[in-house]
């Protein structure tokens, strides 16, 4: 009788097998279907953006002889007054603006970690210096300080990263600080400090990776917050410069010829559209897969 | 709870003093305007008139010298020097931020109205069509530049105007330039025309995050211990919706809008740049092209106090709404 | 047993649908309340216990299929629109929390929520009068200096403090019934004693019948007259406190008073049960305590057992062999699942 239980109880234990935190993150981000299917369309976005070039016809500098002309097999997208083509324009311009955003995101991620798992970590006067000072850059009007920032770059993509990142790094920051407030009570960082490991590789090896959720998901939506910023930037004429091109120069460029050239308009804009809307999507997914408490009752 | 006020107006002055040296610096690092006209200007200057242009703008002093001379000035009420010495900074500047200031505070009061309205719906109705809709307009509306919504509310205008045959809805500048019969009614009529879209369309892009937020922060309440207690006292459901629910979701709503201030002044500029309004985003841009220093500080001095002031005001609001909160 | 009963619940199921599946939390339960009664419900968390009680309240999620019948003073509760509810609900049967830090909303005074609960009932009762009755509630349920605490904030309270005013709203409007769901778990030792005696005291006043949900049977030895033992979503024995305590007849009930200390019997060991309940997802044929039953045998986990009665009046339970247990110590049962050599089971 005693054999027939404990068999039982380890047969019933052991049906459910156990999968690693990464295995259970893909597979609940696989199951937000909005999410798989963002990336998938984001994905054809970057391809058309950066293979895309190589293969058209026109180059995004070229002028043809064909000046305004409505999208048509030849000129997909249309053309604009001088004769360019709009497909390899926004090409282009996709590109150049989502190197902006990539370059953005991954920067102010690495500044606003650093500094916000430093003042965690230490806490006392160093978290409230740079945690007042984090503060204080969240309250600039990011877009009016970009501009008057990057109104000295002259056009230069990775300047119009790093100014932009240089203004939202405090978000992350203050994201990494709470995590790393939470976690360095906890018994694996005491482990750690009595086994005599360094501050630094406290704070990189055991309290960073811990962050990894919130600051991956932070990292995503930031892509997007950067796409929109560049674009504004290069609207107002602060971004990227001609001969070169964004989608916001592009938009910024059609937007007085709305009624009559009105291709010029939308194409850019619906791929800054498509692509934040995608990056968004995913961020969200991600936030679902990261965040397990958050599992929903289906209806 | 009116000491509180005043110990939070005390701290918030060292704070605009850190801002107005940190908006010095940013400035200082956009542009040089000595170079800039010794460069561009046609004819070529001469290095006398160089220096000369260069001590009327401070600009042979150093750094710390320039910034306690500018801020001495403004308490005689002196912006500062223009490049252009037509210009008088101070005067331009008031006017303009008048019109900015009536668009953003029209925009942010109608955001919140929709954002509470779509956000608490939303969270009552949880994966309802409705709440998938407002979701994913949402989500729209936050993919969606703010120039580029603008342009196409803009556009939107014009073909209602055409369509009318008379203009409906206004879509260039704050105001007509002159009106046919110039009274009080009238020309406020005319402002009011003149601010639906563009209040429209800086509105939209800031109810989008705000609903979204507004949402979250309902649910949460919703599936609290204490919504709980009042359903299990018998209260109405109205009374636990309004009474419990809303008035304790409210509360974050009030930081994160007043957060957001710093952003809407950011956004009008682009708005004002597509309706073509001479407001304060003009008067930035106009001073960043001219490399004109001075214009580029009184605006992040004026933003940076509208940002605080508007804090100021989320802060009191808070400590009226959560008892949590102590005034000592 | 020939009182009216107040509430009758029979054959109540629960089910949430989630994303792996559909969880049956509660798996057909039955169970009378007399006027004045107490009953206790006893069981691990995950239960149904809790569930049970919320779908009573008409509280659990949109989501939570319920089905069955809830019958408050011979009313069908099951059904009755949120408005309807509102009626019932604080009036008629009321509910205490497990939780007291949460219970209550930060934004409005402890007073302010008692009197809103007296005036959602009493459409008449001036907001004066109100406050006069607030302050006697929280007389009666122990808080002290009432005038003055009744202009309190949550979070100015302590946890037994905060307990003691979530009773006070459940007494305001004289229910007939008190369901409190584990109203003790969350505080600390000291102050739960004190808080069961507010309850009681609350109850002796109003004369309501007690609905008292605990995972700890030292609670329902004092406090219930009869008890009912949950496992897997349905009630596994049920009986009088002497019933359960002196006779238990069904394994589980015994392996739960083997692991309770006893100051009646000092030289008696602490025996726990070995393993954990199952998961409610998928649950498979058979009785759902087999894997954690000394006495499993191949019946098991063919048919679940039904509640059946034992041969004394009012005392059922739901076990194929509960004749073996007549007599039995949990010592004796449960010592031979761990010992591997025989002899030991019978010591000390």
């Amino acid at each position: 009788m005693t054999d027939t239980a404990a068999r039982r109880a380890a047969e019933r234990e052991f049906t459910v097998r156990e999968r690693t935190q990464l295995q259970l993150t893909v597979r609940r981000f696989l199951r937000h279907r909005l999410a798989v299917a963002s990336l998938f369309v984001l994905i054809l976005v970057v391809v058309f953006a950066f293979v895309g070039p190589l293969l058209w016809r026109y180059d995004y500098a070229q002028f043809t002889p064909d000046n305004s002309v409505a999208p048509s097999l030849k000129h997909p997208f249309g053309t604009t007054e001088d004769g360019k083509d709009e497909l390899a324009l926004v090409m282009r311009g996709t590109q150049q603006s989502v190197k902006v955003a990539v370059l953005t995101a991954v920067a102010a991620t690495a500044i606003g970690a650093v500094w916000g798992a430093i003042a965690g970590f230490y806490r006392g006067l160093v978290d409230a210096l740079l945690m007042r000072f984090a503060d204080l850059v969240l309250t600039l009007p990011l877009l009016a300080v970009a501009a008057v920032l990057a109104g000295n770059t002259r056009g230069s993509w990775w300047l119009i990263a790093i100014v932009i990142a240089g203004l939202q790094w405090a978000i992350v920051s203050r994201i990494v600080r709470g995590v790393v407030l939470s976690l360095r009570e906890k018994e694996f960082i005491e482990a750690a400090r009595a086994l005599g490991a360094s501050d630094t590789r406290i704070i990189f090896r055991h309290l960073l990776p811990n962050a990894i959720g919130p600051v991956i998901v932070n990292a995503t939506i930031l892509v997007a917050v950067a796409i929109l910023y560049e674009t504004a930037l290069s609207f107002l004429g602060f971004g990227i410069k001609a001969p070169d091109t964004s989608l916001g120069l592009l938009v910024n460029n059609a937007r007085t010829a709305v009624d009559t050239r009105p291709w010029l308009f939308y194409f850019p804009g619906l791929f800054i559209i498509v692509i934040a809307l995608t990056i968004n999507f995913i961020g969200d997914g991600l936030r679902d897969a990261f965040d397990p408490r958050q599992q929903r009752i289906r209806q | 709870m009116l000491a509180y006020a005043v110990r939070r107006i005390a701290v918030s002055i060292p704070v605009l003093l850190v801002s107005t040296f940190v908006g010095f610096v940013i400035t200082s690092l956009s542009g040089d305007p000595v170079k800039n006209f010794a460069t561009s200007a046609s004819p070529p200057p001469t290095q006398g008139a160089i220096d000369a242009y260069a001590r009327r703008l401070h600009w042979d002093e150093p750094l710390l010298e320039r910034y306690w001379i500018w801020l001495t000035g403004l308490f005689r009420g002196d912006f500062g020097p223009s490049v252009n010495p037509g210009r008088d900074l101070g005067a331009d500047m008031w006017t303009r931020f008048g019109v900015t200031l009536r668009l953003i505070t029209a925009a942010i009061v109608l955001a919140l109205i929709l954002a509470v309205v779509v956000g608490v719906i939303s969270a009552i109705r949880q994966y309802s069509k409705l709440d998938y809709t407002t979701t994913f307009l949402g989500f729209l509306f936050l993919a969606m530049p703010a120039f580029w919504l603008a342009v196409l509310l803009k556009e939107a205008g014009i073909w209602v105007n055409e369509q009318a045959g008379t203009t409906i809805f206004y879509t260039i500048g704050e105001h007509s330039p002159f009106l046919e019969v110039d009274t009080a009614w009238n020309r406020f009529t005319d402002t009011i025309g003149h601010m639906i879209l563009p209040t429209i369309s800086l509105a939209l892009i800031n109810f989008a995050s705000w609903s979204r937020y507004q949402r979250g922060s309902m649910l949460e309440v919703l599936n609290s211990d204490y919504i709980r207690l009042a359903r299990a006292k018998g209260l109405r459901p109205r009374t636990v919706l309004i009474r419990h629910a809303l008035r304790t979701a409210l509360i974050p709503l009030v930081t994160i809008s007043a957060i957001d201030v710093a952003q809407i002044m950011g956004g009008a500029v682009l708005t004002e740049t597509v309706f073509q309004w001479h407001g304060f985003g003009e008067f930035l841009v106009r001073s960043i092209n001219e490399v004109d220093v001075y214009g580029v500080l009184a605006w992040l001095l004026l933003a940076g106090t509208v940002v605080i002031v508007f804090n100021l005001v989320a802060d009191l609001l808070y400590a009226v709404l959560d008892p949590r909160i102590r005034y000592d | 047993m020939t009182e009216p009963k107040v509430l009758e619940v029979a054959d109540l199921t629960v089910e949430f649908p989630t994303e792996d599946g559909v969880v049956r939390a509660v798996r057909g339960v039955s169970w009378t309340l007399g006027a004045g009664e107490t009953l206790g419900i006893v069981g691990e968390s995950g239960s149904g216990k809790s569930v049970t009680s919320l779908a009573v309240m008409g509280l659990l999620p949109a989501a939570a299929r319920v089905r069955g019948s809830v019958r408050f003073a011979g009313r069908e509760l099951l059904g009755l629109s949120e408005e309807a509810l509102s009626d019932v609900r604080g009036q008629g049967i009321s509910m205490i929390f497990q939780d007291p830090m949460t219970s209550l909303n930060p934004v409005y005074t402890a007073g302010h929520q008692i009197i809103e609960t007296l005036r959602a009932h009493r459409r008449g009762m001036s907001r004066q009068a109100a406050r006069e009755r607030a302050v006697e509630l929280l007389d009666i349920v122990g808080i002290p200096s009432p005038a003055q605490r009744v202009d309190s904030y949550p979070h100015e309270l302590s946890g037994g403090m905060r307990q003691r005013i979530v009773i006070a709203i459940a007494i305001a409007n004289d229910p007939e019934v008190i369901i409190a769901d584990e109203p003790t778990t969350a505080l600390d030792v000291t102050v739960q004693a004190q808080v069961l005696e507010a309850l009681e005291r609350a109850t002796d006043e109003t004369g309501a019948a007690l609905l008292l949900i605990t995972h700890d049977l030292g609670v329902i030895a004092g406090h219930a007259d009869r008890v009912g033992i949950m496992y897997a979503g349905k009630l596994v024995e049920t009986g009088t406190v002497e019933d359960i305590f002196y006779t238990p007849r069904m394994p589980y009930t015994l392996g739960l008073l083997g692991s309770l200390p006893r100051m009646d019997r000092p030289e008696g060991r602490l025996t726990p049960i070995a393993g954990s309940p199952p998961s409610l997802l998928n649950l498979p044929p058979g009785c759902p305590f087999t894997p954690r039953c000394p006495l499993a045998a191949d019946v098991c986990d063919a048919t679940e057992p039904p509640l059946i009665g034992t041969g004394r009046p009012g005392h059922d339970a739901a076990c194929h062999f509960h004749d073996r247990l007549v007599d039995a110590a949990a010592g004796e049962v449960f010592a031979t699942t761990s010992a591997d050599a025989g002899g030991e089971g019978s010591a000390p």
